[in-house]
């Protein structure tokens, strides 16, 4: 009925100048797997779909030396498990983007797109706040960066400027004895929409926790960074007080509804739960590498 | 027939319609196209209780590119006051099911069709149609329905001489309860509930109309019954049913579901108002919202037992949810709960309770896992309390032959005391169980039996001989269970020729005399049977040609391995005539060799189950896994082991979905939140383990094959084998389904 605009443009200024100038009726397209969902059941309606996964920069996969690693926004989750080294530096962040969606959706589904997507509950954000992932950003106005716990403003909502893309999100280097993990609840054991996620970051030295960075997805309207988990984790052995204290830390930072995928009391419970289980695990790879 | 000399009766062999189903070529309902067709939309309601003061659809025949619109008005109206059934179906709530008449039931509810050039024009339009609805109040959980106060949604209907939302009752008795309770040494009641769930078939709802200028109708839609489709389409739309032709699409699964109709009829008005062919096809929201769930449940369960286990009374209450039309199915948990069971005293009663949801449709044993959910929980606490084995207890509780069952019939056979054995004696059962594997991790074991009446009735099938000397049947049933690959196995044996020469089909309604639903685990005994008796005469008939050209009397000859030969040495010595041999001499000795035989078939007897099931907790997160699951039943004759099995396992799968996951949640406006397959949570294939079929095989003494139905005990017990697992493994009973991980953590933080 209503014609669509497909662009498929090679550079991103190419993309860029597209977008702003569709001002609002156009959409990004990476995985497309938010996207056309959305278009048939009648809540999109773009009058142009810009294709971005022609740009060799939004595709790419750069090991930046020193556990660092930039990941084009459009890489897909099967591209990035099939990566002979970034799985091993991150295993949390993989997992993460391998749990969006079905083995099919995995062909295409992205970070990127998880995270414009805007969705509280997206599977790869957490562990992408967990590890401190910068995220770059590209409009009309050029290239800016942000941390990647900036990037969501709400459901279905982002900080990006008209305009704007996301190109890539860089983590940062690895120091020796780090570890990130990513878990999330789901009613099922597949096919799934978190009702809570957790990613966990830690750098341990001697047993001893040197640095962590909890996020923490499905209980606010964003994913959020919980920097006092965080801090009840920094500086001890991951003992049971220190657990229970960046458990109850993610408690309190929940601000959770009630709806369809859980209840309000169940998903602060969980949340608490849940870093328990995610340290753990960081633990032991931070232990391991 | 019954033996292990077989060659074909038992075989895995290659299903008929497998080869097109993973090639993409199997036709569904929504696969058939017509030239010159257009595309129908349904205008549903938005409201979930509101009267229709009056419907203006100008606008949207005005819109161009609409070719007809439909409302209630067009759909024959069967009045309130008298009664029109076809099978179980009373026409006055089907007539108001697939178009609202006075009033809008449920949010989804159909209130106008729209045929337009494509679907987006048919959208359109329906967006156009003004509806002068006046809201009413809503109301959609049992127990606020059975409220004095309670928004009423029939009017006309009154219960105990007040206007109210019990629509139906029904009561089976037999002895005195109350002198039964007086004289147990345990006595035991418990409330349950549990909430609606669909029957989760995967192809949506679809069918293809075209109304022709002579007024002959074609039918393509897939169903569980073709003759069904044409005698509600006839009813509903005033077409005689000789105007119709019902054409079986492949299924994409019915459950039960699709023992009704929702589409054809409005089709067939808009093709004959537009002169188009009509192709209608829900999605997956509409079927999740309009279409038939199983009712939910609201069980009180009292049973009383001495102390050597044996029971002496029971009484069972069930409130069943029937949507926003009567027709609940309330012999399932009235009549099966403690059927398997001798008791001397049982009163057992059902209410069909309507309420603003969509209306109820057949579901696998319908009502039957409500009703056993109940009754085999309480007998788990009973066994318990008594300190005795729960199958222990069921033993010495069975049913014998010669009891007189509470339904009615006297039992035949009772083939229960098998199923139980049959776990009772299984590895799974003495395996050991690590019941704290680790550290918040908890694990149990759960048993549960159940009961399913099992069905014969009509059923038409075709043998012909094709001039090559192969053959092909034809059947009248839709197959959802595997019915094709065994008549294909009961006729290769009966013939004694290879399996790959014997086609089998599904007629249409103008190809196959009647043949009742594919339901009630009905089709493989009854067109078996018939097949059977279809098959023995084209043999008759074989002989006879065979006499014929040997001149000799065609009780002389016997058919073996496919061949006509004298049947000893008197009757003379002649080289044995082949199927072929006789086919290619068909015409000059008499004409095409093949037969139709339609029968009402009887003497299904029951099917019985038993289960046992170990499950794991994640006490801190309340998630509920099934490590294992064995799932014994007496099937009668595996005629095709697989399909049998794969009924078996389907049927649990659904039962754990039931019992953990599954179930509608509604907004404050009483609209379904969840119509998606992603919300509504069934299992998938990781969520379940393979499921372990005991498949036991006691002849049906009254079937050819010694068939027993299949289909639908095996969703019987899950509901209660879990939840006596749960109890096991976490010291707490579950009176509430599903045990849904934010439920189970609630259940645990109580003390």
């Amino acid at each position: 009925m209503t014609d669509i605009r497909y662009l498929a443009p090679s550079t991103l200024d190419e993309a860029v100048r597209a977008f702003a100038a569709a001002s609002g009726a156009a959409r990004i397209l990476a995985g497309g797997t938010d996207l056309l969902v959305q278009m048939r059941a009648g809540i999109a309606k773009p009058g142009t779909i810009i294709d971005i996964k022609k740009i060799p920069e939004l595709t790419a996969i750069e090991d930046l030396g020193g556990g660092a690693y930039r990941i084009g926004a459009a890489v897909s989750g099967a591209v990035l498990a099939e990566h002979p080294t970034f799985g091993k530096a991150w295993p949390g962040v993989l997992e993460a983007v391998n749990l969006i969606g079905s083995k099919q959706v995995q062909g295409r589904a992205s970070p990127g797109g998880n995270l414009c997507n805007g969705s509280p509950a997206g599977d790869s954000v957490p562990a992408m706040v967990a590890a401190g992932a910068v995220v770059t950003i590209q409009g009309p106005n050029g290239r800016r960066e942000l941390p990647v716990e900036k990037v969501p403003a709400g459901p279905g909502r982002t900080n990006l400027a008209p305009g704007e893309i996301v190109v890539a999100f860089t983590l940062p280097q690895r120091p020796k004895g780090s570890g990130d993990a990513y878990l999330r609840m789901i009613p099922r054991t597949e096919m799934d929409i978190a009702v809570v996620g957790m990613g966990v970051n830690l750098t341990m030295e001697g047993g001893v926790v040197k640095a962590a960075r909890v996020g923490l997805g499905a209980v606010a309207p964003t994913v959020l960074l919980v920097e006092d988990a965080a801090k009840a984790l920094i500086g001890t052995k991951l003992d049971d007080t220190a657990l229970e204290a960046a458990a109850a830390a993610c408690r309190a930072a929940c601000k959770p509804i009630n709806d369809k995928r859980g209840t309000i009391a169940y998903r602060i419970k969980v949340a608490g739960v849940l870093l328990k289980r995610t340290a753990a695990i960081a633990a032991r790879r931070a232990g391991g590498n | 027939m019954n033996d292990m000399t077989n060659k074909w009766i038992g075989q895995r062999t290659i299903r008929p319609d497998g080869a097109d189903k993973v090639t993409g070529r199997a036709q569904y309902s929504a696969d058939f196209a017509m030239p010159g067709m257009i595309h129908a939309k349904m205008l549903r309601s938005p409201h979930a209780h509101a009267r229709i003061r009056g419907i203006d659809t100008s606008k949207a025949e005005a819109l161009p590119g609409v070719k007809a619109v439909v409302t209630a008005k067009d759909v024959v109206d069967f009045p309130l006051d008298k009664s029109v059934m076809l099978g179980i179906q009373d026409m006055r709530w089907m007539c108001r099911n697939v178009m609202a008449r006075e009033k809008a039931l449920f949010h989804g509810h159909p209130v106008a069709a729209v045929a337009a050039i494509n679907e987006e024009v048919a959208a359109a339009a329906c967006a156009l149609i003004e509806v002068d609805y006046e809201v009413l109040p809503h109301v959609i959980e049992i127990e606020d329905a059975i409220k004095p106060d309670a928004p009423i949604l029939h009017e006309w209907n009154t219960f105990e001489g007040k206007p109210s939302n019990i629509a139906g009752t029904m009561v089976l008795k037999t002895g005195d309860v109350e002198k039964g309770f007086a004289e147990a040494d345990v006595v035991i009641e418990r409330t349950f509930t549990s909430r609606p769930v669909h029957q989760g078939y995967i192809e949506p709802h679809a069918c293809t109309v075209s109304y022709a200028a002579d007024g002959r109708v074609t039918i393509w839609s897939s169903s569980q019954g073709q003759f069904m489709v044409r005698a509600m389409t006839s009813l509903l739309t005033g077409v005689p049913q000789s105007n119709i032709r019902a054409i079986p699409a492949e299924i994409g699964g019915g459950f039960g579901a699709k023992t009704i109709v929702y589409l054809e009829p409005i089709a067939v008005l808009l093709s004959k108002k537009s002169g188009r062919p009509v192709k209608m096809v829900m999605t997956r929201e509409e079927v999740q919202r309009a279409t038939g769930p199983a009712p939910g449940s609201l069980s009180t369960v009292k049973i009383g037992a001495k102390k050597d286990g044996s029971i002496v009374a029971a009484q069972g209450t069930f409130y069943l949810q029937a949507g926003g039309l009567p027709g609940s199915p309330l012999r399932g948990p009235v009549g099966c709960s403690f059927a398997a069971y001798a008791i001397p005293n049982v009163l057992s009663v059902g209410y069909d309770v309507v309420s603003n949801r969509s209306k109820v449709a057949a579901y696998r044993a319908p009502g039957a896992p409500l009703g056993a959910f109940a009754t085999e929980c309480v007998l788990d606490e009973i066994a318990e309390k008594l300190g005795l084995d729960p199958l222990e207890m069921r033993l010495k509780n069975s049913a014998k032959a010669g009891d007189k069952a509470i339904y009615g019939p006297v039992f035949g056979e009772v083939t229960f005391k098998e199923t139980v054995e049959s776990i009772l004696h299984h590895p799974h059962y003495k395996a050991p169980l690590d019941k704290n594997p680790a550290p918040g991790v908890k694990r149990g074991r759960g048993v549960a039996s159940g009961f399913w009446y099992n069905a014969g009735g009509e059923s038409s099938v075709q043998v012909n001989i094709t001039e090559d000397g192969n053959v092909v049947v034809t059947t009248g049933h839709p197959d959802v269970g595997g019915s094709r690959a065994s008549i294909a196995n009961v006729v290769a044996e009966l013939l004694g020729i290879d399996h790959s020469r014997v086609s089998v089909l599904i007629g249409d309604t103008m190809t196959i005399g009647f043949s009742n639903l594919t339901g009630g685990s009905r089709v493989t005994f009854a067109s078996a049977m018939v097949a059977t008796a279809s098959t023995e005469k084209v043999i008759g008939q074989l002989k006879e040609r065979a006499g014929k050209i040997w001149g000799i009397d065609a009780e002389a000859i016997k058919w073996e391995d496919g061949m006509a030969l004298p049947a000893g040495d008197n009757a003379g010595k002649f080289p044995p005539l082949s199927l072929k041999e006789l086919a290619a001499k068909a015409n000059e000795m008499g004409g095409p060799i093949g037969t139709q035989v339609q029968l009402n078939t009887t003497g299904a007897d029951p099917g019985f189950a038993t289960h046992c099931v170990d499950v794991e907790v994640d006490v801190d997160l309340g998630i509920v896994r099934v490590l294992r699951y064995t799932a014994a039943q007496d099937v009668g004759r595996a005629l095709h082991p697989g399909y049998v099995e794969g009924q078996i396992q389907g049927g649990v799968v659904q039962g754990i979905g039931w019992a953990l996951s599954e179930e509608y949640l509604y907004d404050k406006n009483g609209r379904v939140d969840n119509a998606s397959f992603l919300d509504y949570r069934m299992p998938v294939c990781s969520d379940v383990p393979m499921i372990d079929p005991v498949v036991i095989e006691i002849p049906n003494p009254k079937h050819p094959q010694g068939v027993r139905g299949v289909g639908e005990a095996p969703i019987v017990p899950p509901l209660a084998a879990i939840a006596n697992a749960v109890h096991d493994a976490l010291g707490k009973r579950f009176y509430a389904l599903p045990m849904s991980p934010p439920r189970v953590s609630e259940r645990l933080e109580q003390p």
